[in-house]
């Protein structure tokens, strides 16, 4: 428990994220296939950003541009003021599949990171925090393939948070869950990010889970993805499914989508 | 097994109700040791009751140690209740000490009391018992040169394959050079090289360690290549977005995910290097397994024959019993995700 407590009042505070004029673009069979076109979305430190758009139009290229996977092809990404060239642990992403090792024990991949970076000795407790921080301390020596999907997605969840991310990056990482352990892990990341204030991008197919997480919502259009709208979300925490006020901002997403006939 | 209603029970009271199932199931518990037991009586007294129709020192012996076994097997199995885990393996092998006694019993009856089968080639159990008691210092010379041989060989082979493979997995320069001579070579039975390398290498024994290490590198090096090249682009993402630097991703990614594979080779390795060791022993090395069986045949001592292949299957088959265990060790986070 006193590391828990150490490890929520550690001081880890968000980055500021500037994407400017990102343009990016697949070679296929020799015809270029263009993603992104002219995206540009400042982030202020510690807020927190859902992005909605269609299916297969760049999302998950944004995202991987802004951990540093990629490089894009026109723009620059920036994590206060730094140019973004490479991956770093201070911006960590979870993936829509948990991507556990299957080879490493729960704690194990926990601790991956600080492993990678050469500081698990001295940081062991960190590891023992963040599992606390999901309540799969008890797992701790469990094999990946021994966990349910929901509770995967916890582990990869502590995998990140162990290395106290400025900006965490999440690539629809709710979207296989059943509902009721959807509902339960976006209260808890809503509590995460409220504790550790860390800068939040998530992506997600969902419009009434960008709304009762997000500070903002950024709209997409089709392929190759272009900013359609940015809407504020401006409603405390914890926000109500029932809200009529989120209710009209999903039909109004939900109409930039192209779903008004529907809806 | 016959039913019994509650009233039937009742009246007839319970010692009467439980015995007929009791025997019932104490001849399925230990019918197969008892059998066992009678087998090996059978054996110990084939031995015994007939003259042999040659002359071997042993039979007599034999006979009373095929009795001794009778009786191990009979108060092991009556008395398993009282010898914990020893009685429980002495139940599950059973069934097969009855085969085996019953095999022995007609190989002896149908060589050396009989002679249903052309003597010198068929020798019969207590002659090969004899070469285990009056050859051992020979024997054992053979087998340690050939573990000697065959490990150097493997190791060697084993460790420049992982090395290779996980080299042409990961870089593609490497690759680049590697891979046609792979293509080129490795398909070639190592056998095939045994007349050029045993005059090119200084030694008949290196030139069997090259010829070993060859036949154990080709598979190792092309399933741990194949296993480095089939790793999930995703676990490298993960690690690399957790600050992972290119040796984290080779030593801690790429090699143990392509472990099982590894492994495959590893295997099929040794299979092929145990090929390669007889040949060569029986061609070049003048030690060894291989080598004694050549010198066996030499003398028309076909018990020495026999004798040696059994030796030579145990230790392979213990070689790829300790290679199973090992790679349980390594990969118990398999097990689940698998079928063994
Ligand atoms: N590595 C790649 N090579 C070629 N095309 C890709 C690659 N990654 C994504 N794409 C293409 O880019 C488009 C956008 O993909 P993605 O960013 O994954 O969409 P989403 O918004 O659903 O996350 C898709 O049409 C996809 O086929
Ligand atoms: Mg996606």
């Amino acid at each position: 428990m006193v590391a828990l407590a150490e490890a929520i009042t550690h001081p880890a505070a968000g980055a500021a994220l500037d994407i400017e004029q990102v343009g990016h673009a697949f070679d296929i069979d020799g015809t270029e296939l263009p993603v992104l076109s002219d995206v540009s979305i400042s982030v202020e430190p510690g807020e927190f950003v859902a992005l909605l758009g269609p299916s297969g139009c760049g999302k998950s290229t944004l995202l991987r541009l802004v951990a540093g996977l990629d490089r894009p092809k026109a723009g620059t990404l920036r994590e206060d003021e730094a140019r973004i060239t490479r991956p770093h642990p201070s911006r960590v992403v979870v993936f829509q599949d948990p991507t556990l090792f299957p080879w490493r024990s729960v704690w194990d991949n926990v601790a991956l990171g600080l492993e990678a970076q050469g500081i698990l000795k001295s940081q062991r407790h960190r590891v023992d925090a963040a599992l606390d921080l999901v309540g799969l301390s008890s797992f701790r020596n469990a094999y990946p393939h021994q966990l349910s999907g929901g509770m995967a997605q916890r582990v990869a969840l502590a995998r990140a948070l162990v290395n106290d991310p400025k900006i965490l990056i999440l690539d629809e990482p709710l979207g296989k869950l059943d509902s009721l352990t959807r509902i339960t892990m976006q209260a808890e990341l809503v509590a995460l990010w409220q504790r550790k204030g860390f800068t939040t991008l998530l992506v997600t197919h969902d419009a009434e889970e960008a709304l009762v997480l997000a500070n903002r919502v950024i709209v997409f259009s089709d392929r190759p993805a272009r900013v359609k709208a940015d809407i504020r979300v401006d409603r405390p925490y914890p926000r109500h499914r029932g809200d009529p006020y989120l209710a009209d901002l999903r039909r109004q997403i939900l109409g930039l989508l192209g779903l008004d006939a529907t809806w | 097994m016959s039913t019994y209603s509650l009233s039937d029970g009742l009246a007839s009271g319970a010692p009467r109700l439980s015995r007929a199932p009791l025997l019932a199931s104490w001849i399925r518990v230990s019918g197969a040791g008892i059998l066992a037991s009678v087998a090996w009586i059978a054996f110990g007294l084939s031995c015994l009751w007939w003259a042999d129709v040659g002359d071997w020192s042993r039979t007599h012996s034999l006979g009373i140690a095929a009795l001794v076994i009778a009786a191990i097997a009979l108060f092991g199995t009556v008395g398993a209740d009282y010898l914990g885990s020893a009685g429980k393996a002495l139940h599950k092998r059973a069934p097969w000490l009855v085969a085996l006694g019953m095999f022995l019993c007609v190989w002896e009856v149908a060589t050396a009391k009989f002679a249903w089968l052309p003597l010198p080639f068929f020798p019969p159990p207590q002659a090969i018992i004899e070469v285990y008691t009056d050859d051992l210092p020979k024997l054992l010379d053979s087998v340690f040169a050939s573990v000697k041989l065959q490990l150097g060989g493997y190791l060697i082979g084993a460790t420049v394959g992982f090395l290779t493979g996980v080299s042409i997995g990961w870089s593609r320069a490497v690759g680049y050079w590697v891979h046609p001579v792979l293509r080129f070579i490795g398909p070639l039975p190592a056998t095939a090289w045994l007349p050029i390398a045993f005059f090119t290498f200084p030694s008949s024994w290196s030139a069997s360690t090259f010829l070993i290490a060859l036949a154990t590198g080709f598979p190792v090096t092309v399933l741990t290549w194949s296993g480095v090249a089939s790793v999930s682009n995703a676990y490298y993402d993960v690690a690399r977005t957790l600050g992972a630097k290119p040796s984290f991703l080779v030593l801690k990614v790429a090699i143990p995910a392509a472990l099982p594979h590894v492994f495959v080779g590893l295997f099929m390795g040794l299979g092929s290097s145990f090929a390669v060791l007889v040949v060569a022993e029986m061609i070049g090395v003048k030690a060894g397994l291989g080598w004694y069986l050549q010198w066996a045949q030499g003398w028309a001592a076909y018990a020495n024959m026999y004798a040696a292949l059994i030796v030579m299957s145990l230790l392979c088959s213990g070689a790829i019993t300790l290679l199973f265990s090992i790679r349980d060790r390594l990969l118990v986070w398999q097990k689940g995700t698998v079928k063994w």
